[in-house]
Formats: structure tokens, C-alpha cells, sequence
């Protein structure tokens, strides 16, 4: 026994600090996920000339712990002729490997769980790929029509857009010369420009790849609503189905995160090497002290004490936040703390960002059908990324030829967008006309026969 | 329809040829393959979509054989909300009936009443006064708007476009508002009455309908920003759903559907009711049968209603609201059809009478039902997403269908 509780004290002093950014990750990720889905509910209201939920709390700010609340004790249903241990493994499967990926990640320079494994980004992209078992076993399981249908083009669908997806972040692998997440920070940092400057080209195929491969609109054929009923996790429910709709928000966590990482300057500043715009660093002060401000105006217009309390309790979080945010920049502290809590506020605000890209394309378009979601991803995506891996390179050699070094290797670059962009024109123009074309043969076969 | 629980409906219904009867194409009983599932001995997959299921518009049920995600036949089952609502109508007087008839197509009530009233009213030979055929004209017109606005937005929905279903209840809350200011009722309103209108309009009804207008022509170009030349919504209904113009008359399809085939047949000017003859409208058509052309015929529908009603509100004529019809409605022996224009298609009311209070026999011609018998025709060799484009293209109300 001795040499057993020995062995895992050592372990434990060697890792503590990674542990702990776990436990924190698998114990608050539920709960940032379910404000994610509060936030894209009072997006979505926004835009569409409603409210949304307003009934939890004040402005329905309770709402997603109510929802867990209600998934968690919801009756359990396992269908009667499905396959019970697969149907009890599958959103396991894909909750996991959501949760695994985020582990590869850096928040900041000082948060992350993995420490600087030297296969970074492959190790979170591979990893979140895994979670595709769990919709494809799970459709299987439910041994239902809807489900396997959706987790048939799920698995379609993912393999499509993993592949341009890979690509466009090559392209990006490129700039940086590394995969370990902390080292292309880095080599951000001492380029001075983003990557996603260099190569718009990759970060929007990386962009729309991302969105087909997290399932969301309009790209989330497996779960279409008005077509499968909900896909894969049609016969899910209660805790099981909460489950996958947790692996969905934290895939969109993780692929923002990717994004930013690559193609956003990861946890660094707009312009952090331009010493001039240091004021910058009291930015994330001021917005924090602007939502507590509005909070405070906001207080004498809530219905009840209660409500009033919470939301006085609200903007004392959003100044308390404010001060641990200004606390870096004023005070004389070691510059790894500084870095680390403004890095984790740029970062998250890119995700943000980005997330809300996501949810701003899926409250405004259709959604594509299958045919012309592979359509789209064959014949667009992957050639386009393809091209641009090649332009990237090449723009690559001529701006080393011509010892071209941070921004001014936008020289280079700018040409290969600007092919890039063409050739994006060109791809979209062929596909829309080889479509077209195939369109009427197409119907006069349904309709001859 | 074919077997089992609908089979009762189709003694009722024997005119109407069934789909597998129109131009010898072969009954889906039979087994529909493509010879490369032969080859490879794959299965077909037979899925049950509704009568609980999202996008079915109510309680339609349709079978559907899919190759993969090809369609390769289907059938609609229904009669999952028959209500009985012509044997009613022998049950009861004339008067008493008019309001079941709103509970058919419950979006669009206005329309269901001036079809039955005007029915009555013609087997009565009496004739609503001017002022009351001017003001049913109004609300039928705003019913279309009303009606149109929920197909699109359901329809966008059932495409995945989320957010035009609620633009498009914004508006439609507003001529609700106007109903429900007009008669006190907002869905199923029994708006008028047999002879003319109950109410006289209240005072700032032409205000109402005028400030809708106003704002109505910069709403719809809201939707149409979202959608008309949306890449992926043109990708999901341009060539979806084709029906050609013989196709449609040979289904006896009415309406929108046959308008966007290219077929210009509106009854509101072929057989003028109401007060239609007095006011200049398009009938607006389509080529391609798709349901691209569907979804612009409706909306250019939706355009040419508000100039009607633009129009109609100019010049509101006084008088009497009520014809002279006596409390006790005994229309004299004999048998009648008159069909209006519904927001769907023809609607039309086949009444019986034997000269006592009740009618003999009311046969309802609802234009859902028919539309629908072209679905099939319209869904073969298409994906699974396509089905729900189809369904929602057609604008189906399963109240009207199952009656």
C-alpha cells in the first residue's frame, strides 16, 4: 500500500495544478454552457422582435440552472428495443470528448490543463473528432428511423468538413511553424500580426467548416428539427439528452477557441506589440464597469426586492470583476499574473466573439440540404483550402526570399487572399452552375419514370 | 388515401380520383424501386412522419418509402381531426351552422364565413347591401394577408430560417387586433352573418386598415431581404415540387399552387363575389411550378390584397348592413355551389336544401384537401428535407382537410 499512496502524493505534487484546472473545467463547464444557451435564447429574442425567457430571475438571468434543474430530474427513458449499453455509452462518449479537447487548450499563458504538449492543436482537433461516435452510436442505439438518419449525416458531414477544416488550419500551421498551443501564441506575438490577417482565406474555411462540424445551423442537418425531429437525440431525454446538448456548446467552445488560438492572436491584445496602444489594457476594465453601471441604472426598474437584490448583486460582481482586471495594469506584480488575467479576458471575449457569430448566422439563414451541404463541402470547401495551403506557401517562400518580417509580410500574403478570394468566386460560380445544370435532368427523372 | 382508418372518407369523397389514378401512373400500394437498389439488394426504409411531428402542419401523417434520403413514394394518411363538420351542418339551421364552418381552416375563418354565407345567401336569392359586401371584402382581404403571413413563416421555419416567423406574426398580431376590434372574436371570428354583417364597423376601422398598409409594404420587404435572394433559400426551393400547369388542372389543384404554375385562374375575377368586381388587382403567376415561384405568387398575393384593401377603404358606401332575411331561414327547395377564393384555393359550398330550417346536405370543398392529393406527385425523387418544403409550399390546414 505504502508505495502506492507514495506514488500518488507524487503524482499529485507534479500535476496538482493541472488537476485542479479539470476539476474547475468539468465542474463549471455545465454551467457556462447552459448561459451560453441563455445568452444565444436572448439573442435570438433580440433579433426577433421579443423578450425571451424573463421569468428565472431577474431578466431570466436563473433560467439555465432551472433547466438543469428540470433535465436532471426528469423521468430516464432507455427505448424498449434499443440497444441499452450503447445507449447509455454514446452521449457519455461524446461529453467526454468535448470535455477532453478543452483540456488541450489555453485560456491564458498561465490556464491550461494538458501543459504545453507538443502536438497542441492536433491533439485538441483529434480529440473533439472523437465525439462523433457518440452521435453515430447513439442514432444507432435508439434504433429509430429519425436517429439513424441523423447520425448518418452526421457522420457524412463530419468527415467532409474535418478534412477542409484540417486544411485551413495547415494553412494557418504554416505562419506559426509549430503545433503547441502556447509556442504559436507566441510566434503571434513576435510576428506582431495575427495569423488570421495573413490568411483570411483560412480562417473563413476554418470558420464555415467549424460551424458544419459542431452541427449548428445552418449546417445542423443531424439534429434539423423540421426534418428528423431532433436527429440523433430524438429518442434522448432527461439527462441523457441534457449530456449532448452540453457536448454541443462545448465543441463550439472548443472550435472558437481553435480559432482564436490560430487565427486571432489567442489571449493576446489587438496590437500587442504596438506600445503606443497600451491603454488598451484598461479596456476590459471599463466594459466590466459599464455592465455594472447599467446593471445599477437598471435596479430601480426591477419588479421586486428580489429581484432588485440580484441585480445589485450582479453589478457588484461586474465591479469586483473590474477590479481584478485593473489590479495587473496599476499594480507593480509579476508580469506571468498580468498576462494571465487580461490574456484569459482577450481570449474569452474572442470566443465570445466568435460564438456570436455562430449564433447570429444561425437566427438568419435556412438551412442547407444534405446534398447541398456535400455539394458545398466537396466542391468549394476543401478545394478552396486546398488552394490556399498552396498560396500560403508560396506567399511563405517569396516573403522569406525577400526577408519579410511581421506585418510587412502582408505583402506576401495580400496577393495570396486576394487568388484565394478569386479562386472562392470561381469554385462558388462552377458549383452554383454544374448544379443548376444537373438540376432539370435531375427532376425530369423523378417526374419521367 | 387508400387503406384502413381513412377508408370511410373516400365513400364521401368518391369524386376525387385518387393519385395513383392520374395518368396511369402506378398505385403506391405496388412496390416502387430503382434498379440500383435491386443491384445492390438494399432495403427501403419506410418512415411514419407525423401525425406527431414538427413540421406536418397539425396532424398530417405521411408514409414515406425512402431510398436512403430519397423519397420514392408516399402516402398521406389522414382524418386524425374529423370533426364531422358537414354532418353537422344537416343538424343544425342555417344560422347555427355558420360558425362551425370558421373551425375548418382556423387561420383563415374570415374566409371560410363569406363562402358559407354567400352560399346561403344565394340559395335565399337576397343579396348583402353594398356597405356589407364593401366591408366583408376588407376583412376577407386582410384574412389573406393573415393567412399568407403564417404560411411563411412556417414555411421559412420548416426550411430552418427561424426568425421571419415571428416578423410575420408581428403583422399578423396587428389585423387580428383589427378583428378582434371588429367582432370581438381573433381566430374564429363568425364574422359575418346570412344576408350581410351583425356589427356595424367601428369608427377608426379605415384608419386601422390604412396605418396596416402604410406599414405593411416596408415589412414585407423585410422578409424579402431575408429570403427572396437568400443563396440557400433559393438552393432549397428552386426546382423542388415541380407541378406543371396540366398536372395541377388534372389534380384539380386551386389557388396559389395553380397560379405558380403558370395557370391565371383567380375566382375572384373569373366568377366575381363580394365587392371584388369593383377594384383593380393582378393575379399575380409563376413558370416553374417550384416552390420558389409558390412563395413569390403568395407574396405578390399578399401585396395585391393590401392594394384591395387600400382601395376598398377609399370609399366605404353607407346604408344598411343586414338584408332583409327573417329571423327563421327557410330557403325554398333546391341545391347550390358557390366557391370563393380562399387564401389556399377554391373553397366552395355545395348546400342542399329540402325548404325547412335545416339544410338537407352541406358538402364542403375545401382547397387544402385537394392540393394536397398532389403531394405525392410533387415529393417523388426528392430528399426528406424536401418533404417538409413541400408540405409547407402547399400551406395545408388539416382542420379543412379532415373537416
Amino acid at each position: 500500500m505504502q508505495p502506492a499512496v507514495q506514488a500518488t502524493m507524487e503524482f499529485l505534487k507534479l500535476y496538482w495544478v493541472p488537476l485542479l484546472c479539470g476539476v474547475i473545467i468539468v465542474a463549471l463547464l455545465p454551467l457556462i454552457a447552459g448561459y451560453i444557451v441563455l445568452v444565444e435564447r436572448k439573442l435570438m429574442a433580440d433579433m426577433q422582435v421579443r423578450l425571451g425567457p424573463m421569468r428565472v430571475g431577474p431578466h431570466g438571468l436563473l433560467q439555465p440552472i432551472a433547466d438543469a434543474l428540470k433535465l436532471l430530474i426528469k423521468e430516464d427513458i432507455i427505448p424498449e428495443n434499443s440497444d441499452a449499453l450503447v445507449f447509455w455509452l454514446a452521449p457519455v462518449l461524446s461529453v467526454g470528448a468535448a470535455l477532453l479537447a478543452l483540456a488541450g487548450l489555453a485560456i491564458g499563458p498561465a490556464f491550461q490543463v494538458a501543459q504545453d504538449i507538443n502536438i497542441g492543436i492536433l491533439f485538441v482537433v483529434g480529440i473533439s473528432a472523437m465525439g462523433i461516435f457518440g452521435i453515430v452510436l447513439g442514432g444507432w442505439a435508439s434504433n429509430s428511423h429519425y436517429s439513424l438518419m441523423g447520425a448518418l449525416r452526421s457522420s457524412a458531414q463530419l468527415v467532409s468538413y474535418e478534412t477542409a477544416a484540417g486544411m485551413a488550419l495547415v494553412a494557418g500551421l504554416l505562419f506559426a511553424g509549430t503545433l503547441n498551443i502556447k509556442a504559436i501564441v507566441d510566434a503571434q506575438q513576435s510576428a506582431g500580426v495575427w495569423f488570421g490577417l495573413l490568411s483570411p482565406v483560412a480562417l473563413f474555411t476554418y470558420l464555415v467548416a467549424s460551424i458544419a462540424e459542431t452541427n449548428r445551423a445552418p449546417f445542423d442537418l443531424p439534429e434539423a428539427e423540421s426534418e428528423l425531429v431532433a436527429g440523433y437525440m430524438t429518442e434522448f431525454s432527461g439527462f441523457r439528452w441534457a449530456l449532448y446538448f452540453l457536448a454541443e456548446y462545448t465543441n463550439m467552445v472548443v472550435v472558437a477557441s481553435v480559432a482564436t488560438t490560430l487565427f486571432l492572436g489567442g489571449w493576446l491584445r489587438p496590437f500587442a506589440s504596438v506600445h503606443w496602444l497600451d491603454f488598451l489594457d484598461y479596456f476590459p476594465t471599463l466594459l466590466m464597469v459599464l455592465i455594472g453601471v447599467y446593471c445599477l441604472i437598471r435596479v430601480p426598474k426591477q419588479p421586486s426586492r428580489v429581484h432588485q437584490l440580484f441585480m445589485l448583486a450582479v453589478a457588484a460582481l461586474c465591479f469586483v470583476v473590474a477590479l481584478v482586471l485593473l489590479a495587473p495594469v496599476i499594480l507593480p506584480i509579476a508580469h506571468p499574473f498580468k498576462a494571465g488575467i487580461l490574456g484569459s479576458f482577450w481570449f474569452l471575449l474572442k470566443v465570445s466573439l466568435y460564438l456570436y457569430l455562430f449564433m447570429w448566422l444561425r437566427f438568419t439563414l435556412p438551412r442547407y440540404r444534405f446534398d447541398q451541404l456535400m455539394r458545398l463541402g466537396w466542391h468549394f470547401l476543401i478545394p478552396l483550402s486546398i488552394i490556399n495551403v498552396l498560396l500560403v506557401g508560396i506567399a511563405l517562400i517569396a516573403g522569406s526570399y525577400f526577408q519579410l518580417q511581421g506585418w510587412a509580410l502582408l505583402l506576401a500574403t495580400t496577393p495570396a487572399a486576394v487568388i484565394g478570394l478569386v479562386a472562392a468566386i470561381v469554385l462558388l460560380s462552377v458549383e452554383q452552375k454544374t448544379h443548376s445544370a444537373a438540376a432539370p435532368s435531375a427532376a425530369a427523372d423523378f417526374y419521367g419514370g | 388515401m387508400g387503406e384502413g382508418e381513412s377508408g370511410h372518407r373516400k365513400r364521401a369523397i368518391g369524386e376525387y380520383r385518387t393519385a395513383g389514378e392520374v395518368e396511369g401512373e402506378t398505385p403506391l400500394s405496388t412496390e416502387v424501386t430503382t434498379e440500383h437498389i435491386t443491384q445492390l439488394g438494399a432495403d427501403e426504409l419506410v418512415i411514419n412522419m407525423g401525425p406527431q411531428h414538427p413540421s406536418t402542419h397539425g396532424v398530417l401523417r405521411v408514409k414515406l418509402k425512402l431510398d436512403g434520403e430519397r423519397v420514392i413514394g408516399s402516402e398521406c394518411v389522414i382524418g386524425y381531426l374529423h370533426r364531422g363538420v358537414e354532418k353537422i351542418g344537416e343538424n343544425r339551421t342555417y344560422q347555427q351552422f355558420a360558425p362551425y364552418v370558421d373551425r375548418m381552416d382556423y387561420v383563415a375563418a374570415v374566409s371560410n364565413g363569406l363562402g358559407y354565407c354567400e352560399a346561403i345567401e344565394k340559395l335565399l336569392v337576397v343579396e348583402a347591401p353594398p356597405r356589407a359586401r364593401v366591408i366583408r371584402t376588407i376583412l376577407t382581404e386582410l384574412q389573406r394577408i393573415a393567412s399568407h403571413l403564417l404560411w411563411l413563416g412556417t414555411h421559412a421555419l420548416d426550411i430552418g430560417a427561424l426568425t421571419p416567423l415571428f416578423y410575420c406574426f408581428r403583422e399578423r398580431e396587428e389585423i387580428l387586433k383589427i378583428f378582434e376590434k371588429y367582432c370581438g372574436a381573433r381566430l374564429t371570428t363568425h364574422a359575418f352573418r346570412i344576408g350581410g354583417l351583425q356589427y356595424e364597423a367601428y369608427d377608426t376601422l379605415e384608419k386601422d386598415v390604412e396605418r396596416f398598409c402604410k406599414d405593411f409594404t416596408s415589412r414585407i420587404v423585410e422578409y424579402e431581404d431575408l429570403l427572396t435572394q437568400n443563396r440557400i433559400w433559393l438552393g432549397r426551393t428552386k426546382g423542388v415540387g415541380i407541378l406543371s400547369a396540366a398536372d395541377a388542372i388534372a389534380y384539380g389543384v386551386t389557388g396559389p399552387v395553380l397560379r405558380a404554375s403558370g395557370v391565371k385562374w383567380d375566382i375572384r375575377k373569373a366568377m366575381p363575389y363580394a365587392a371584388y368586381d369593383q377594384y383593380k388587382f393582378e393575379i399575380p403567376t409563376g413558370t416553374a411550378g417550384d416552390t420558389y415561384d409558390r412563395y413569390m405568387v403568395r407574396m405578390e398575393e399578399m401585396r395585391q390584397s393590401r392594394l384591395i384593401c387600400l382601395q376598398a377603404i377609399e370609399n366605404i358606401p353607407t346604408g344598411p348592413i343586414l338584408a332583409k332575411v327573417g329571423k327563421v331561414l327557410k330557403p325554398p327547395a333546391g341545391e347550390v355551389y358557390h366557391a370563393i377564393e380562399a387564401p389556399k384555393g377554391e373553397l366552395g359550398y355545395y348546400v342542399v336544401s329540402d325548404g325547412t330550417v335545416q339544410p338537407y346536405r352541406v358538402r364542403i370543398r375545401p382547397p387544402s384537401f385537394v392540393n394536397l392529393e398532389a403531394f405525392d406527385r410533387m415529393v417523388r425523387g426528392h430528399l426528406v428535407a424536401d418533404v417538409v418544403a413541400i408540405i409547407g409550399t402547399l400551406d395545408i390546414v388539416l382542420g379543412e382537410i379532415d373537416r
